[in-house]
């Protein structure tokens, strides 16, 4: 079921469990499906140099970005046997324990969703220009860069 | 040709500013590159990649674009 329409993938702030739990209820009407698999990117508080995390701040090149989200789902339903997908991430301020990215695959089989997961989770951190800035206790920063 | 170039994350920082218009007559991206350096001296000290029109581009590409971005690292999820 992929649109040729692109989405916004972005969201203000954090990502709310009542907003997952929401999304997952929502699929309870597609009885196709057998698995779904979700992944959460939430927050760390790393201590750097005794500072402690506290919250990232994300921006992103909206376009781009949902651009290159839009090629990720494109490819994700031509590699796998999905039924749906979606993606949410976080723009502003996100505080340590909080989400920040939420990616939701559905399939009528297990075996799929756990390599699809995988797939647009990794694509998305290396390819979408989001940035975020670590701000740490004392309101010092630095900028976080992805492994 | 003008041009608007964006800058994110730490390059941000560095300029002082998001976004700009600048007329241009260079041909390759290399040189429109050397001319945000001569603006903006500390940028190379910093690791970042080009977009032109949202799309990933190599210093040798030819400037096409009216859109150009300057990309710090990614640190998205």
């Amino acid at each position: 079921m992929t649109d040729k329409k692109i989405k916004n993938v972005f969201r203000q702030g954090a990502i709310s469990s009542e907003f997952i739990g929401d999304s997952i209820a929502k699929h309870q009407t597609k009885t196709s499906i057998g698995a779904h698999n979700i992944f959460l990117g939430q927050v760390r508080a790393d201590v750097i140099d005794n500072k402690t995390v506290s919250a990232i701040e994300y921006t992103a090149y909206e376009d781009m970005a949902n651009a290159k989200f839009h090629e990720i789902r494109e490819a994700a339903f031509e590699k796998f046997e999905l039924t749906c997908m979606h993606i949410y991430h976080s723009l502003g301020t996100v505080k340590a324990g909080e989400i920040c990215l939420f990616v939701f695959v559905s399939s009528p089989r297990r075996k799929v969703v756990f390599e699809a997961l995988e797939f647009i989770v990794e694509t998305i951190k290396a390819d979408v220009p989001v940035f975020g800035k670590e701000i740490f206790e004392d309101e010092s920063h630095q900028w976080k860069v992805n492994n | 040709m003008l041009i608007r170039i964006k800058y994110f994350g730490q390059i941000a920082e560095v300029t002082q500013k998001e976004e700009e218009s600048l007329e241009f007559s260079g041909v390759l991206i290399s040189e429109l590159l050397e001319h945000i350096y001569s603006k903006y001296n500390t940028l190379k000290n910093k690791d970042f990649q080009i977009a032109q029109n949202q799309e990933l581009v190599s210093l040798e590409t030819e400037l096409s674009g009216k859109e150009i971005a300057l990309l710090p690292p990614f640190s998205g999820g």
